[in-house]
């Protein structure tokens, strides 16, 4: 089957039901998608489908078929940073950093659908994506911070 | 205010301390330690070798454990494993702070396990003295442990002792690298050492000639270190102290950092694993033929206690793992959570006293006659689980492993996998790495062991091994399972007496036990955070009571002060509220240690202690000292019509140094969301033998949308400098229940907290 991953089309020989996390971790070797619960509960995973904000671990390659997918691989580098990024990276979020990738893809499609967001749509934004570390308060301002950018782009 | 007594350094003690500390951690001698218990203290006290000596190419330098240089750069050894702590980066700036680095200018390295790496400030927790008393006794005493942590060589990251640990040593160990560079520059040029200067990588000569550190390298490594070594005063320093871009915060977010599970190998193959879940028990039977013909399997392996599968893909192993039926035998442990409760329950007898830590006045005397208080608390088994599963890379050939993994103690991790494989110690290669959180996960070796049994059976086959979340929560040893029963009297307005008593089963001994060791006396931690509160209550005693194991447990994240401050505090909370006292104002009266007042004068200003909130809020306040460090939290709660919502939490800590405001702040604000999720949702229970909690959805801690505004600050007098990674933790339980009592008049005694109210 064929993926549309970062921009490039992958040819991929695995199940249908595969998830498409494990086809991008361990068939394709992107692993800034992080697993950590395996059942849509946490968001370490969060890819964008569509410009969707979609758990990986809970859709099927099978389902990712003909749709662009963007991971955090794609979403931005260390030279070329995506706003969220930048923001991320300014305002020091993370501590073990490995809840990152899904928040800041949480975040970047949040800020797509909402440029101006208020304090409760944040939060509640937010909520899917656990941190285990409780770098909560800087990822209220990080968002915060990326939203100015973005809109003031 | 906070910073009028701050000492300095560089005074003459403190100089031949530096001189000290720089001589015996880093003049090599020919001396080599092995193990074993034969040593006198005399030869502990010689240094261990340098590890990177034997690494060293032609023209590499090295000064001491801590820095290489090459002509192509300069590499720093940061061996505290970072856990998500950010120690890598503190590490490096003190390095870099003495030997005239900048950011950028340099790569680091976790190293390999070496006994030159030995924590020595975890060594003080060992001993029944609080870190920062240093009478003689606890001085000496604390020298024995020091010698015995070097004997086992324990390269360990834990009880926030990082920065306790490197604070001295790996400035040090930059001066040192300094020194001798400067030396070599003096054999080139003939220009003497005091007309040279240091600065970003380079010695500079007196006419602003610049000789980059990497040329030096070939003629430094010719040298003997130089290790009469000054420190600088910190009004010179450059990077401590200041906002720093930690080393790892872009890959970790733009999704390039590579993790233990990230790792990848030419023609590795992945496994998953099934291991009884009922800790322990053995596996009686099972019936893998479906998993043998699914996809991608390449191998069954009947592993201790469980089954492993080895496939060309992890979901395709975890898969083949779930397809495999099993039969289990008895966990060697009460099966239900009912009879754990029962047994600590049953463990207030003089048989399992395990220590009467502190009585002053008399008692027994004031609670007979008296109107006596008294309750009952808990708290449960919480688990751990770190975002990123437990996972190891493993290559076992004929003679050699070579493990890749992340472990607070890598040294434990070889020894392990060197017994396992059957291979001597220095056969065993361990790589350590970056983690995606542990808070005491790490220092378990259970996965280890297994990795290493998988690349037995697996000869020269590179295999990574990755829990899956559920095997991964169902086999967390979890917090000590802890009961308090204290009683207590008030008398005019005042605090009279108060009794604790605390029964726990002791993470230490469990561990120790998985060592297949002991350690003798009464375990400090199941009475850290309540016999050394400071107050001068007149009637005051603790005793603590040591439950016989049931089912494993081990150090979670501030470990004994995490249950224990949660008792202690609450309960003073309820005597003083029945003598119907201010908590602040009762709290300061009966303290006059100078530490414990200053962080709690300074949340009670800070949250305008005493202020009106209006109808249906209400303020807590807690105080524990955790691991040397003391830490004062007041939070304030909303009880809304559907729950209490916790609003503001305010944290003053005296730290003695903060070495970066940001990471310090931003470790302070998870310790209090830790402390407070878990507290309010989060217990592991056993049913049938097995951990009843699989995944998130039923232990969740905390959410963003819960979380509250959390307002810290680190205060910077004491002398010594202090860890925080931990500190923060235990007040922040019985904050909140302190504050849910002041805003609902209901007063919560057991944790999880939602079991008794309900949050938004």
């Amino acid at each position: 089957m064929e993926l549309n991953v970062d921009g490039t089309i992958h040819v991929v020989d695995v199940e249908a039901d595969m998830p498409l996390l494990w086809v991008l971790r361990d068939e394709l070797k992107l692993k800034g998608t992080k697993y950590g619960c395996g059942a849509g509960l946490c968001g370490a995973c969060t890819v964008h489908i569509k410009g969707e904000a979609v758990r990986s671990c809970s859709i099927s390659a099978g389902d990712a078929q003909n749709a662009p997918i963007t991971t955090i691989n794609g979403l931005g580098t260390p030279a070329a940073r995506h706003a969220v990024q930048a923001a991320w990276i300014e305002h020091q979020v993370a501590q073990c950093g490995y809840c990152q990738s899904g928040q800041i893809m949480t975040a970047a499609a949040f800020l797509a659908k909402t440029p101006n967001p208020t304090d409760a749509e944040i939060d509640d934004a937010m909520s899917g994506n656990l941190c285990r570390c409780g770098t909560y308060p800087r990822i209220r301002a990080a968002v915060k911070a990326a939203a100015t950018t973005l809109s003031g782009n | 205010m906070d910073t009028a007594t701050t000492p300095e350094p560089s005074s003459p003690k403190t100089r031949s301390k530096a001189r000290t500390i720089g001589r015996r951690a880093f003049l090599v001698s020919s001396v080599v330690i092995a193990g074993g218990v034969a040593f006198g203290y005399y030869t502990v006290k010689k240094p261990h070798l340098n590890p990177l000596r034997d690494q060293l190419g032609p023209d590499e330098a090295t000064f001491n454990p801590w820095v290489k240089i090459s002509p192509k750069g300069i590499t720093l050894i940061t061996p505290h494993a970072d856990i998500g702590q950010g120690v890598a980066s503190m590490q490096a700036a003190l390095i870099a702070e003495e030997m005239d680095l900048d950011f950028g200018q340099f790569e680091i390295s976790q190293g390999t396990p070496s006994a030159a790496y030995y924590n020595t400030a975890l060594a003080g927790e060992t001993v029944p003295f609080l870190r920062n008393d240093h009478g003689i006794v606890a001085e000496s005493v604390r020298t024995i442990a020091d010698a015995m942590v070097k004997v086992m060589g324990m390269q360990s990251t834990g009880g926030s002792s990082s920065t306790i640990d490197s604070f001295v040593k790996l400035r040090t160990a930059g001066a040192v690298a300094r020194e001798t560079l400067k030396e070599a520059a003096f054999k080139r040029t003939g220009i003497p050492v005091r007309d040279l200067r240091t600065a970003s990588g380079a010695v500079i000569l007196p006419d602003a000639t610049k000789i980059p550190y990497t040329q030096l390298a070939g003629d430094a490594a010719k040298l003997s270190p130089v290790t009469d070594v000054v420190l600088r005063d910190p009004s010179q320093w450059r990077l401590i102290g200041k906002k720093m871009e930690r080393l790892d915060i872009v890959p970790k977010s733009t999704g390039t950092l590579t993790y233990g599970i990230d790792l990848d190998f030419k023609g590795m193959l992945y496994a998953a694993v099934k291991v009884s879940p009922r800790i322990g028990a053995a596996r009686l039977g099972y019936d893998a033929s479906k998993a043998k013909a699914m996809r991608g399997v390449k191998a069954i392996l009947e592993i201790p206690n469980g089954v492993a599968v080895i496939a060309d893909n992890t979901w395709r192993a975890f898969q083949a793992a779930d397809a495999i039926t099993f039969t289990w035998g008895k966990a060697p442990y009460p099966p239900d959570q009912d009879a754990h409760w029962a047994e600590v329950g049953r463990s207030f007898t003089k048989e399992r006293l395990d220590k009467e830590w502190r009585h002053e006045g008399d008692v027994d005397r004031a609670l007979s006659g008296a109107k006596v208080i008294e309750a009952e608390y808990r708290a449960p088994y919480v688990a751990h689980q770190p975002l990123e599963p437990l996972s190891a890379v493993i290559k076992v050939t004929d003679g050699r492993a070579d493990l890749w993994t992340a472990s607070q103690a890598p040294g434990i991790a070889q020894q392990k996998a060197a017994e396992v494989t059957g291979l001597p110690l220095e056969n065993v290669h361990v790589y350590n790495q970056y983690a995606g959180g542990s808070f005491g996960h790490r220092l378990e070796f259970d996965h280890v062991k297994l990795a290493a049994e998988i690349g037995r059976q697996m000869k020269g086959q590179v295999i990574k091994m990755t829990f899956s979340r559920e095997e991964d929560f169902t086999h967390d040893y979890p917090r000590q399972i802890a009961m308090a029963r204290p009683r207590g009297t008030v008398k005019n307005g005042r605090v009279e007496t108060c009794d604790l008593h605390i029964a726990a089963v002791s993470a230490a001994r469990s561990y120790m036990s998985r060592l297949g060791t002991s350690i003798p006396g009464a375990d400090l931690m199941l009475a850290a955070g309540a016999w050394d509160l400071p107050y001068k209550i007149p009637n005051f005693r603790v005793t603590t009571y040591a439950v016989p194991e049931l089912a494993p447990v081990s150090s979670w994240r501030s470990v004994g002060p995490s249950t224990s401050a949660f008792f202690a505090d609450c309960f003073l909370d309820e005597l003083i509220h029945a003598a119907g006292a201010d908590p602040m104002e009762e709290r300061l009266r009966l303290t006059d240690d100078p530490e414990a007042r200053r962080v709690l004068e300074t949340v009670a200003r800070m949250s305008n202690w005493g202020s009106s909130l209006g109808p249906n809020r209400g303020r807590g306040v807690a105080f524990a000292t955790t691991l040397g460090t003391p830490v004062a939290e007041v939070v304030e709660v909303w009880n809304t019509p559907d729950g209490i919502q916790i609003e503001k939490v305010y944290v003053a800590a005296e730290v003695g140094r903060i070495v970066d405001p940001v990471n310090f702040e931003n470790h302070v604000q998870g310790g209090v969301v830790w402390g407070l999720g878990h507290a309010m949702n989060c217990e592991i229970t056993y049913a049938d033998g097995m951990i009843q909690q699989p995944n998130y959805h039923v232990h969740e801690a905390m959410r963003l949308r819960q979380c509250p505004e959390i307002i810290v600050k680190g205060i910077e007098t004491s002398a010594e400098i202090r860890g925080i990674g931990e500190p923060p933790v235990p007040p922040a339980a019985p904050a909140l229940a302190n504050a849910i009592f002041a805003a609902t008049g209901k007063r919560i005694r057991e944790m999880p907290f939602n079991k008794h109210i309900n949050f938004v």
